[in-house]
């Protein structure tokens, strides 16, 4: 299996390169956001405030990890959560915001495989669960923000170091392992229903 | 009557050790299920998850983030005082374990910060004079949580009708809830009781027999149909959608068939205590309530 190592954050040229199935591990900055951090942060953006964090061509991670504070933060156990909980959040939070990856597991929605590929973004599917496995790839915690939503919802700038492997379940070319997998349980299913 | 500081006590191991340890009747299915695949992506999703199931139990770190809704299931002497102190081991291990603060008020959405609030955690008594007191955990993650379902079938469909709403289930849940799913499903009672039967059969071992004929063999067809669909490791595609289909049973209403399933994923997490009059207390992961 070739793995290739990507580096974030990232140019449109580099993340249009991104084909579905591919297998990659990332390093550099990402930053988690859940459900409450894309309402609030839309929320802001709505009112014309400036959220207190920068994501253009950054990876998002649908993440709510469980940290411990040691003097400093240390991420503990920190894997991916279902990101079809943001589908109707993320259209308009990647358009506004303009990440190049999104961290998750499980997939998203047709529409926002669409915006995705407007923009130039790609979804990397990490294991869901393999948290431990994870936090070993996150070895420094950068900082915080919005700490108030509790420590799952908050805002946290994590530094990954060969976070992997991921597949590229989604690409910026229209294409969702996901959905042709999708495809072929309906089938599979009409002949057991 | 069993002492509150051995109950306290008890629950702080048992939410390290389930968190921590996958239960060895869920690793053995693992291991089969990559013994068994040969698609490279969905063998690199299993191959991960047992290096994580590896290095949680080495580290003692809960081996996902998600360290759920802890569902306690208590068999025994019961009384306020038991109550109380499962509610302050839980939140002893949130805070030394350390588990998430995931209890939040529904419409606030404020975090209590210490895994307790109103019904939460959950447990589910069930009297009873043996003289020891026996105490189960299922830490329920959202991801496969959120995917429950219930319908209250017409009696007319039956066994038929069971079986289509457990693979609409799984196959509208899809990549989900963290499959290789375990898929609890409970059978009869009133609406809440088939819920209950459904997180009540995720205790059972894997591989185990149910004792009535006719689940036994619903469970098998079901699981060798589900496996059939393809949807794999994290839904990306694969030989392995479900671990193990377990299935509960009550007595219900002569015009009623409520069936309720609850879904599990991989990190299908379970411990089991019993505390005995002289404060021993037992410890396991295997075996069923």
């Amino acid at each position: 299996m070739k793995v290739r190592k990507i580096v974030s954050p990232m140019s449109e040229e580099e993340v249009r390169s991104l084909r579905a199935g591919d297998i990659v591990e990332l390093s550099g900055e990402m930053l988690t956001l859940r459900d409450e951090a894309h309402m609030r942060a839309l929320e802001m953006h709505r009112q014309g405030r400036t959220v207190p964090f920068q994501l253009e061509g950054g990876a998002l991670y649908h993440c709510g990890p469980i940290m411990k504070k040691e003097g400093q933060w240390r991420v503990l156990s920190a894997g991916p959560t279902t990101s079809a909980r943001m589908d109707s959040l993320e259209p308009e939070f990647i358009r506004v915001f303009r990440p190049r990856l999104i961290i998750g597991k499980g997939g998203m929605s047709s529409e926002v495989l669409k915006v995705m590929g407007q923009i130039g973004c790609a979804y990397l599917s990490l294991t869901g669960g393999a948290a431990v496995l994870a936090a070993e790839h996150l070895p420094e915690v950068l900082g915080v923000q919005w700490e108030d939503l509790g420590m799952a919802e908050a805002v946290w700038r994590l530094r990954a170091e060969g976070l992997g492997p991921m597949v590229v379940a989604m690409d910026s070319h229209g294409r969702s392992l996901f959905q042709e997998i999708e495809e072929k349980v309906r089938k599979k299913a009409s002949l057991i229903l | 009557m069993h002492s509150s500081a051995v109950i306290e006590e008890t629950v702080v191991r048992l939410l390290r050790q389930a968190e921590c340890q996958l239960p060895p009747d869920v690793i053995s299915a693992l291991e089969r299920a990559a013994a068994a695949e040969e698609d490279q992506i969905s063998l690199s999703q299993l191959r991960a998850i047992l290096t994580n199931v590896r290095m949680a139990a080495k580290k003692c770190v809960p081996m996902c983030q998600d360290t759920g809704v802890p569902v306690f299931f208590v068999r025994g002497w019961c009384d306020r005082r038991v109550e109380e102190a499962i509610r302050r081991g839980v939140a002893r291990a949130t805070a030394e374990v350390p588990l998430r603060p995931n209890a939040v008020d529904p419409l606030s959405r404020h975090n209590s910060g210490d895994n307790l609030g109103k019904g939460f955690p959950p447990i589910h008594f069930e009297p009873a004079e043996t003289g020891v007191l026996d105490i189960a955990v299922l830490p329920k993650g959202a991801g496969s949580e959120n995917w429950s379902a219930l319908r209250m079938l017409n009696p007319a469909e039956g066994t038929e009708g069971i079986r289509r709403f457990v693979i609409e289930c799984v196959v509208r849940a899809g990549s989900r809830p963290c499959p290789p799913t375990v898929v609890g499903v409970g059978v009869g009672g009133t609406a809440d009781t088939a819920c209950i039967l459904a997180k009540k059969a995720l205790l059972r071992s894997l591989g185990s027999k149910s004792p009535d004929p006719s689940l036994d063999s619903l469970e098998e067809t079901l699981y060798e149909q589900l496996n059939s669909l393809g949807i794999g490791p994290m839904g990306l595609g694969g030989k392995t959608t479900v671990l193990g289909v377990l299935m509960e049973k009550a007595e219900c209403h002569t015009a009623s068939l409520p069936v309720a399933v609850s879904l599990n994923c991989w990190a299908a997490r379970k411990a089991f205590a019993r505390i005995h009059r002289d404060g021993r207390v037992n410890f396991s992961q295997g075996g069923s309530w």
